[in-house]
């Protein structure tokens, strides 16, 4: 398992360095730096360098980086995921994970990594357990209360460590977040080469005591099978959403399941019980969580068509680039952006732009970039341009990257998927509100040239 | 406190605070007390005395009342490893271990793996192992997971303990899963490899109850629950079992694939070999791997990878429109593997040839130079694989001629000119050109010059008469590569002698080429599906050659191994111990026979199986088996227990020792492992070669020649690098030509050194060109061959043959005899033709074999009858 974790700025200067185990020195630290830090100028070849018999695992974040070291043959995924984890548990600690948070927070770092590593075994990273007992000023006040080590301990070790017994609010909320990205491959014929979904189901639960939840979805397994729990359906209030409101192209009508490809649940769900009869059950960690992550690929409702025509000259390219938008006409896409790159070696460059929104050509990243802040559904906008190009002695060849696209539109989703209904158990029987949203954005929405 | 530890990150020297730091260890205060031991870990390595001082301080700290703190101290005094502070640590250590407190346990159940890297013995003689597999039947899956995560290190480590569980424990194992955090179920996960299934419904089981990991949302654990079951697979019975496992595994690989890059490099590698031996898993995902613009450059190199393994007669063609696209990328390593995809794609799947063909000569339009070069390679390939199809679109490389600055592009070209130098109307004039900077050139295109110059010679003797003369005179004479002088000499004479002989030589029928190359050896790749998700699955490395302690991981034996396969690919292995006992070493030729025994088992074992494989197991056995006998003959010294590598490994588990209960930790079963693997250099450098020889590297003699001679090294015990050796030959007056017998070269060295006269003798009767050659060179060197074969004893199996063929070129008649298996095998090792004359005479003899393995043809026993053969006969 892990020897040693090293955390670098930019230059390569150690800002952390723990050692776990005694078959590494120190000095090891350097063979990281000269190796893969002072030669990642021309990109970084792999994440995983193994010299000698010790092999670095590495991560860039922000203007650090993250190194892992064994002299083990240890499990990769493990180790990034180790990493993924740590970054994320120094964000919620410090706010953010940078040179400067590292720096001002080096006794939090230390104090946190002893508590995650032992002897290099990942151990427990879940912050809300950690902020028990692994405190900073700022954390400490908050909480006053010293809560007894044995409880801490228990929570620690025990089967929930997600999740405090202690916790009561006077209201019980639970909010759902249907995320979904839509990633897209589209060739320059306008075939679709590549087109998926990954979807994301955030909650953010304000729920006393312990309380056992149930979940559904218009999963097309379980509403295919023949005594499916449909009566269940409608328990919250706002849960009964009608699937016209979501979905407006179609795919998410009632009784029309969606086929998901595979979805991975967070530690909190009892994946045994998914597997006998797709349920979805669990225990909630308090506050904001990713409950589970899902990826469809059958019927993807894609919610913009772009048609682009690339005509390139000697002197100059005109680009004619029409965007249609693809979903009912009362939702509307926000915070759009549709980037059309341009060969290194333009100059001038002439845009307009019919339908909405505006356009700027950014010499520096090699593209134009046509903003529309709002953009309504069966609507659609075109843009012309048209590239100078510098004469060349030698024609450089262009490698044409992709049109790309970003937005957002609520209460649609690409896959058609429903939440059917958050049912919350708890001894006390208290009621509970439930709130569902949903949300598309683009993922890698790439459309070739 | 904080001060001291700000300094001592940034390197400053707080030691000498330590009497104040120390005294700290006294204030309540949690905070203080964590600065106090990280100060403490962080000195006692440099000042044992220091960690000396705190003793009294951790004694009282692993008694508090608090349990946070009684775990920190057990952590602490774990990490430091000084004299005292052990010793104070031994008795809390158990008290610890059975703690009231869950935390502690689990604290303590580390410390013990600690400890006992400190010092072994302490925590056999303290019998903290046995605590160890108590805490496996804890309360805590916490603890239960720590357990197993130290226990399965210690049997990673240890030279005799290893770890077996059966299947009940497995069961309870698996059932604590459910109530595991994240990284515990990785350690429960990972130690399931230590069970081995004793039918086919255990691992059927097991499978079971495994697959709902899978959804897990750590990558971690989904790849450990990936290689559980790729091993699980190997003991199940029906193929009907296996093809819905497989199916369930498909997506959650696929959805890997959108977690970080570093992540998807991993899974990705992962599902390369996984596709090697279950070819059917991720069937109609092609799409998910196609490359995304702003990849890193590594993820898409190892996405290209498994779109060239899924790519079927069905979807190449939207391969095929997928690759053109990344060739027109900017990126010159993605751009050139998706050139060089595209080529193997045409190797591969023969109804896409045309296709491909098209798409590359596309490409070679394009004008952009590395791509057309990288073009014309793979185009080399497709006219080897396909030849008489694609001869039109000569024309349209000879249009790039003068952009072609890479040695290989060049080579290929070369090649292609000669093969179809009939064909070609201006072949000479193009060959000319060419020519004028064959001084210049690198080694490699020297080589395919001067074999495409002779094959224009004789296709076209009045266009190449003024050609060959001057390149036979520059490769004998002006070049210093022993391969091409050698090569030089042999053309030379053939055509000198006998012209028809060389027409059937230099123009005989190449075999065919396959898209096989690419795969791993069925060993090497069966130890690697062990290893899913580590280290050594992403570099595609056995453990042993990068992790100094790392032990071999086998299939156990279990009378449910069936090793079942869905498709057909190969299923065979390493036999693990050869049947042959450590004998005398024969000491005349008839040494063969032992060799010639040991094979047939070997290759029967796998004769349902592919070509590759077969040659393997022949090598397997020449390697692993035959060698010893003779090593330790050679190096008596440093094999003294060879006797263990010939025991059967299995019945030396200690299998479920009845005292202690369901899991038994013994000694004294790993040493075969280890010797098998690890402590013959032989092996190990047999393997190496193995591995030149399959990759496309094959076609590079040299390559072959060094790894040949480390072999031969290994043999000799003293490892003369080729140079030194060549040099010694130099010196000689003697030409590399006879005296290349690799086998025992400490042997033949001393023949060529210690005599120069006859040497030099040897060399008059040799320069001039185009004389007969001299049939009172053959009892020249007759008397060297035999001699040689006497006083040292192959080193292998593969030196008969090289004795044989070295010393064959005096004695003609034995010529074709001994040429063609020869030819036959270098042929198909991928590159050329051109290959076997160089090779045949250059490369050390032992390498032989182990090339013709690359390719996999029938050849396993040939040399060895031949050679037995024309030995007789000297």
């Amino acid at each position: 398992m892990l020897s040693a974790v090293f955390i670098y700025n930019q230059k390569g200067e150690v800002l952390i360095s723990r050692l776990y185990r005694h078959d590494v020195k120190r000095s090891i630290a350097d063979v990281f730096r000269v190796h893969v830090i002072s030669s990642a100028a021309g990109g970084v070849k792999s994440p995983v360098t193994t010299i000698g018999s010790a092999s670095f695992f590495h991560l860039r974040y922000d203007n650090v980086w993250l190194c892992a070291v064994t002299r083990s043959n240890a499990n990769g995924a493990l180790v990034f995921e180790f990493l993924y984890r740590f970054l994320g548990l120094g964000v919620s600690y410090f706010g953010r994970f940078d040179e400067e948070a590292v720096k001002s927070n080096f006794a939090l770092v230390y104090e946190l990594l002893d508590e995650v590593l032992d002897f290099g075994y990942p151990q427990n990273i879940e912050v809300d357990t950690l902020k028990l007992y692994v405190t900073t000023e700022s954390i400490k006040s908050r909480s006053a209360v010293a809560e007894p080590p044995q409880s801490i301990t228990m929570q620690a070790t025990g089967a929930t460590t997600w999740r405090r017994n202690d916790i009561s609010y006077k209201k019980n909320e639970a909010f759902v977040d249907v995320i979904e990205s839509v990633n897209l491959i589209l060739s320059a014929k306008g075939t679709v080469l590549r087109a998926d979904v990954q979807g994301q189901i955030v909650m953010r639960s304000f729920l006393s005591g312990m309380p056992e939840c149930k979940f559904g979805l218009n999963d097309k397994l379980v509403l295919e099978a023949p005594d499916s729990a449909v009566a269940a359906a409608g328990h919250g209030r706002p849960l009964g959403t009608r699937s016209g409101a979501v979905g407006g192209a179609g795919g998410g009508g009632d009784g029309e399941g969606v086929e998901i490809a595979d979805c991975q649940f967070h530690q909190c769900v009892r994946l045994g019980r998914f597997n006998t009869d797709r349920t979805i059950s669990f225990i909630p960690p308090d506050g904001e969580f990713e409950l589970m992550r899902y990826r469809t690929t059958e019927s993807v409702n894609l919610p913009f068509k772009v048609l682009p025509v690339v005509r390139e000259q000697r002197t100059c390219i005109e680009y004619e680039v029409l965007v249609k938008s693809n979903f009912s006409s009362k939702l509307a896409a926000t915070n759009m952006a549709v980037s059309i790159p341009t060969p290194p070696n333009a100059t001038t460059c002439r845009i307009k732009v019919t339908g909405a929104g505006k356009a700027k050509y950014h010499p520096e990243e090699n593209k134009i970039v046509w903003r529309i802040s709002r953009f309504q559904g069966l609507q659609e906008a075109s843009l012309t341009a048209v590239v100078d190009l510098a004469a060349m002695s030698k024609p450089a060849p262009w490698s044409r990257p992709p049109i790309g696209l970003d937005f957002q539109v609520l209460m649609f989703t690409a896959s058609g998927l429903l939440v059917r209904f958050l049912k919350v158990f708890e001894k006390s029987n208290y009621q509970s509100v439930k709130w569902v949203r949903y949300m598309t954005k683009a993922g890698s929405y790439q459309i070739r040239l | 406190m904080k001060k001291v530890v700000a300094n001592m990150t940034m390197g400053n020297d707080m030691s000498p605070l330590y009497r104040e730091v120390i005294a700290c260890m006294g204030v309540p205060d949690l905070e203080v007390k964590k600065m106090v031991y990280l100060f403490l870990i962080n000195y006692a390595r440099a000042r044992a005395e220091i960690a000396s001082h705190a003793a009294a301080g951790f004694e009282d700290d692993v008694n508090d009342a608090n349990p946070l703190i009684r775990a920190m101290a057990i952590r602490t005094m774990g990490y430091i490893y000084v004299e005292r502070v052990v010793e104070g640590l031994i008795d809390p250590l158990r008290h610890c271990l059975r703690d009231r407190d869950p935390y502690v346990r689990k604290t303590a159940a580390m410390a013990v793996l600690k400890l006992y890297m400190f010092d072994r013995s302490l925590v056999e003689e303290e019998r903290f192992l046995d605590m160890l597999k108590d805490l496996l039947a804890d309360s805590n899956p916490s603890v239960v997971a720590n357990a197993v995560a130290a226990l399965t290190e210690v049997s990673e480590r240890s030279p005799h303990i290893k770890l077996k569980l059966n299947m009940k424990i497995a069961g309870k194992l698996v059932t604590a899963l459910n109530e595991c955090n994240e990284w515990g179920q990785i350690y429960i996960i990972e130690a399931l490899m230590y069970v081995t299934p004793q039918n086919s419904d255990d691992a059927e089981t097991l499978i079971e109850r495994i697959l709902p990991r899978l959804q897990h949302g750590n990558s971690g654990v989904v790849l450990a629950c990936v290689k559980i079951i790729a091993y699980m697979m190997n003991y199940v019975a029906q193929a009907d079992v296996l093809e819905p496992i497989l199916r369930k595994l498909s997506p959650p690989l696929v959805t890997l694939l959108n977690s970080g890059p570093e992540v998807q490099f991993i899974t990705l590698r992962n599902i390369q070999l996984l596709l090697q031996r279950w070819p059917t898993v991720l069937q109609n995902q092609l799409r998910a791997f196609f490359c995304k613009y702003d990849d890193p450059i590594y993820v898409k190199l190892a996405k290209l990878e498994v779109i060239l393994a899924l790519t079927t007669e069905e979807n190449a063609r939207v391969v095929l429109a997928e690759l053109t696209e990344y060739a027109a990328e900017i990126d010159v390593d993605f751009v050139r593997k998706a050139v060089r995809s595209i080529g193997r794609i045409a190797i591969k799947i023969e109804l896409a040839a045309d296709r491909c063909v098209r798409a590359l000569l596309d490409l070679i339009q394009t004008k952009v130079n590395y791509v057309v070069q990288e073009a014309i390679v793979v185009l080399r390939d497709i006219f080897r694989k396909y030849p008489n199809r694609y001869e039109s679109t000569i024309g349209a490389l000879c249009d790039n001629l003068d952009t072609l600055d890479e040695p290989e592009a060049r080579a290929a070209m070369i090649w292609i000119i000669g093969q179809y130098a009939d064909r070609i109307d201006n072949s000479d004039r193009v060959l000319g050109r060419f020519l004028e900077t064959f001084l210049d050139d690198p080694a490699e295109v020297q080589l395919a010059l001067l074999t495409a110059i002779v094959k224009l010679f004789i296709k076209r003797p009045t266009a190449g008469q003024d050609l060959v003369p001057k390149v036979l005179k520059w490769a004998t004479e002006s070049v210093d590569s022993p391969d091409i002088r050698d090569r030089g000499f042999i053309y030379w004479r053939l055509l000198s002698t006998d012209p028809e002989m060389a027409r059937t030589v230099v123009l005989s029928e190449k075999p065919e080429i396959t898209a096989e190359g690419e795969r791993l050896d069925a060993p090497l790749l069966e130890e690697l599906l062990l290893q899913i998700g580590t280290l050594s699955s992403i570099h595609r490395k056995l453990p042993s050659t990068f992790i100094p302690f790392a032990k071999k991981r086998v299939l156990g034996a279990s009378p449910a191994l069936t090793r079942l396969t869905i498709a057909p690919p190969p299923v065979s292995r390493l036999p693990r111990c050869s049947t042959v006992p450590p004998g005398p070493p024969a000491a005349t030729p008839g040494s063969a026979p032992p060799a010639a025994d040991a094979q047939p088992p070997a290759t029967a074992r796998s004769s349902s199986a592919h070509p590759s494989s077969t040659m393997l197991d022949a090598i397997g056995g020449a390697g692993a088996g035959q060698s010893n006998p003779y090593i330790s003959d050679v190096t008596p010294g440093p094999m003294a227990n060879n006797d263990a590598v010939l025991i059967d490994l299995m019945s030396m588990d200690y299998d479920e020792d009845p005292s202690q209960g369901d899991m038994a930790i013994g000694s004294g079963g790993m040493y075969g492992f280890n010797a098998n693997f690890g402590t013959s250099g032989m092996n190990l450098a047999g393997f190496d070669v193995l591995s030149a020889g399959s990759g496309t590297s094959a076609g590079r003699s040299g390559h072959a020649a060094s790894s040949g001679w480390a072999i031969g090294g290994g043999g000799g015990g003293a490892a003369p690098d080729s140079q030194t050796l060549n040099n010694a030959f130099d010196a000689a007056g003697l030409d590399a030509l006879g005296s290349i017998p690799t086998s025992p070269p400490s042997a033949s060295w001393l023949a060529g050194s210690r005599s120069p006269a006859a040497a030099a003798d040897l060399v008059r009767q040799f320069t001039p060109p185009y004389e007969p050659m001299a049939s009172r060179s053959a009892p020249l060197s007759a008397p060297a061959a035999p001699g040689r074969s006497m006083t040292a004893p192959a080193a292998n199996g593969g030196a008969q043959p090289m004795a044989a063929t070295s010393a064959s070129p005096f004695g003609m008649p034995l010529f074709p005899q001994t040429l063609s298996p020869e030819s036959s095998a270098f042929g198909a090792a991928h590159s050329a033709d051109y290959l076997h004359s160089s090779s045949a005479f250059t490369t050390p003899t032992s390498a032989h074999p182990l090339l013709g393995s690359a390719s996999g043809s029938e050849f396993v026993s040939a040399p060895t009858t031949a050679s037995s053969g024309s030995l007789l006969g000297l």
